[in-house]
């Protein structure tokens, strides 16, 4: 199946990603903030499947968009009160912050560009019918014992996450 | 133009496969229309048969028996006075509806109605349909929230808490199912509908009742779960009107509920097809190799139109029962102009190239309308779950028994 | 146009990298801190998914372990802010400071 318009989608979706980013960061109320992380969310599920990823696509899709950001949504509806957006909104070294992630930045593009003659640029030929199947027979073949450890970290989660929201333990 | 048409209905792929968007294009039009009837229809159908199981009538004043009373509530709610709350966050609140339609129709690119009748097959299209029905909920959060009210707050969060928590029984019916796919010849298993529906044909059974207890376990399930999934009775206390005001969209008036509205008929017609083509083996007519041979499939072939055929007959029958007074001439006219139409599509239906065509999308449809005709029931049969016994359920009875048949079923298809 | 390489991807996981950085760094309501951080985490994916098209699927399995673990990881922080805010109800981080000297 032939890519349509890889060009224009790229550019629409890591726009859309990158603006929603600032969005996040940048809005008063935390509900707009959980919005636009949703919508970014769902821009690099679609940047996802660009890269004939769309079994990480779905995951992502699932897990994080519709499991983690209603828990963040749930969350901010119990501890949302008007007081903290009348508020100062950025605290007293944004400048600071800024320039220190700026500096990074910086650093990663520097990294990347006089770096490129080290990665090679042949597309590995990823069949996108089977993508499914492979990651399965990887996932419980060669990454069978660190699957059993995910799925015990969650279960620490769990235990961690009902211990602390109770109310009297 | 016409051998356009002509090579395109002879193709052996998906147009989203065959990168044709024309006709991709074409497929999501049909599906926008034949949504829209089937939310029109669904509402008639609704009013008249809760109607019928409390012993009354139903809308008969609109149209001939009330067949009208759609077109009568689309139109009130269009042009019903548009309000806003005044402390609500406005964009939120804009934006909600939106979500809730988007979700509910971009479920339907995956959803196979034949073979090659499908917008696209996704390699993974199960995890696409549930990815998308999950961002549903967050919809409705917003919609709870931005109505600064209480009663919808309330909705909102019971009813995504709800949704939430059977959509983890709805996982686990499905892995099952997709689990059951990878018993064919070649070993591999996959997520896309077609070819679900496919390893079906292959296997020569539908997974229902495959290894007979485990299949129909995991198919109740996931029929309870998704009941559940699409806030319906019984499970519909975050939109009941005796419990919390018509819950998370109160404060939505005119067309903005009725997008809600659509939504949610969309939805249901969505999880049902899942279901179908999960378990009832999608397109495909029952008993194809039972009863094979060529008398049986024209006997089958002629289904489609005996239906239609039988549907113009009662239109004839209330046509004939129609009180003999001129107050109600147009509305005989009417039922028998209906009649009249309803038969000649039954009659087109005979046609050979018309018959062979529609016999998927026709058995698809039957088991779809089989399981509105269940959502219909329940909302007439069953009492209202309380909230805590409506988690309760979802996390102490449908979640265990969803391991216990995934287990099973692994255990099986090793064994078996 | 130029063809959509590998190094574009990148520069996009680096962009929504500093984004999430700057959002941990400067801003003070502790909610939106977190969900900074899954910014950070969500670049990190994209770099891997990006890199996976080139050397194999290793990327696209540890990304989806990664997604794993941002979940664990935003229940338990989100957890720990509910237990903050029913002591001290506020969500503002500069008030965070109950073992300050």
């Amino acid at each position: 199946m032939q890519p349509v318009a890889t060009t224009f989608f790229f550019y629409f979706l890591s726009g859309l990603t990158l603006i929603a980013g600032v969005l996040v960061i940048t809005r008063r109320n935390p509900i707009h903030s959980a919005l636009a992380l949703i919508l970014a969310l769902l821009g690099q599920a679609g940047l996802y499947l660009m890269l004939y990823a769309p079994f990480v696509a779905g995951v992502q899709i699932i897990l994080y968009a519709g499991g983690i950001m209603v828990l963040f949504l749930f969350v901010i509806m119990l501890v949302n009160i008007e007081k903290s957006q009348r508020e100062e909104q950025f605290n007293k070294q944004w400048v600071v912050g800024i320039l220190a992630a700026v500096a990074l930045g910086v650093l990663f593009v520097l990294v990347y560009t006089k770096g490129r003659s080290l990665f090679p640029e042949r597309v590995a030929q990823l069949p996108e019918q089977s993508n499914t199947q492979e990651i399965a027979v990887m996932l419980y073949g060669n990454y069978m014992f660190t699957f059993e450890i995910a799925s015990l970290l969650l279960l620490v989660a769990i235990i961690g996450a009902v211990v602390m929201a109770k109310k009297r333990i | 133009m016409v051998e356009y048409i002509k090579s395109y209905l002879d193709s052996t792929t998906t147009p989203g496969q065959a990168g044709n968007m024309f006709w991709a294009s074409v497929y999501i039009l049909l599906i926008f229309l034949g949504l829209s009837v089937a939310v029109i229809a669904m509402n008639w159908l609704e009013r008249k048969i809760l109607a019928h199981m409390q012993v009354r009538l139903g809308p008969m004043r609109v149209g001939p028996h009330g067949l009208l009373q759609p077109i009568a509530d689309a139109i009130k709610l269009l042009i019903k006075e548009d309000i806003m709350p005044s402390q609500a966050d406005a964009f939120v609140f804009w934006v909600a509806p939106i979500v809730v339609v988007i979700t509910a129709f971009t479920v339907f690119i995956v959803v196979p109605f034949g073979p090659t009748h499908a917008v696209t097959d996704m390699n993974i299209g199960v995890l696409f349909m549930l990815g998308v029905s999950s961002l549903s909920v967050l919809g409705i959060v917003m919609a709870g929230w931005a109505s600064n009210s209480h009663y919808p707050l309330m909705g909102a969060l019971r009813s995504s808490a709800q949704m939430v928590s059977y959509e983890i029984a709805m996982g686990l019916a499905v892995v099952s199912a997709v689990l059951m796919t990878s018993l064919n010849a070649t070993g591999t298993g996959t997520l896309s509908m077609i070819g679900i529906v496919q390893s079906q044909q292959a296997q020569q059974i539908w997974f229902a009742f495959k290894f007979f207890p485990l299949g129909l376990i995991a198919f109740f399930v996931f029929a309870v779960a998704m009941v559940a999934e699409t806030n319906r009775a019984p499970f519909d206390l975050p939109e009941a009107e005796s419990e919390l005001t018509a819950g998370f969209h109160t404060e939505y008036s005119g067309f903005r509920w009725s997008l809600f509205f659509l939504a949610e008929y969309s939805a249901m017609i969505a999880v049902s097809s899942i279901a179908v083509t999960l378990w009832l083996g999608g397109w495909l007519r029952p008993f194809p190799h039972l009863l094979s041979g060529s008398t049986w499939d024209l006997g089958f072939s002629l289904l489609p139109g005996i239906t239609f055929l039988l549907l113009g007959l009662m239109a004839f029958v209330g046509v004939f029962r129609m009180p003999k007074h001129p107050y109600f001439r147009v509305q005989t006219i009417g039922l028998g102009g209906f009649g009249v139409v309803l038969g000649l599509i039954g009659l087109l239906l005979f046609l050979p190239p018309v018959r062979d065509r529609i016999q998927d999308i026709f058995w698809f449809a039957a088991k779809v309308a089989f399981f509105m005709y269940l959502y219909i029931w329940y909302r007439g049969t069953f009492p209202r779950y309380r909230f805590d016994q409506l988690m309760k359920v979802g996390w102490k009875v449908l979640l265990p028994v969803g391991i216990g048949v995934l287990i099973l079923t692994a255990v099986a298809g090793v064994l078996l | 146009m130029v063809p959509i390489t590998t190094l574009h991807y990148l520069v996009v996981a680096a962009a929504l990298f500093v984004l999430g950085v700057i959002g941990v760094l400067t801003r003070r309501n502790v909610v939106i801190v977190l969900m900074s951080i899954e910014l950070i985490l969500n670049a990190v994916n994209l770099n891997l998914v990006a890199f996976s098209r080139i050397y194999g699927l290793h990327g696209q399995i540890f990304a989806i372990f990664v997604i794993t673990d941002a979940a664990a990881e935003a229940a338990v922080g989100l957890g720990i802010l509910i237990a903050f805010f029913r002591n001290k109800e506020t969500v503002n981080m500069d008030e965070v400071d109950l073992l300050k000297w």
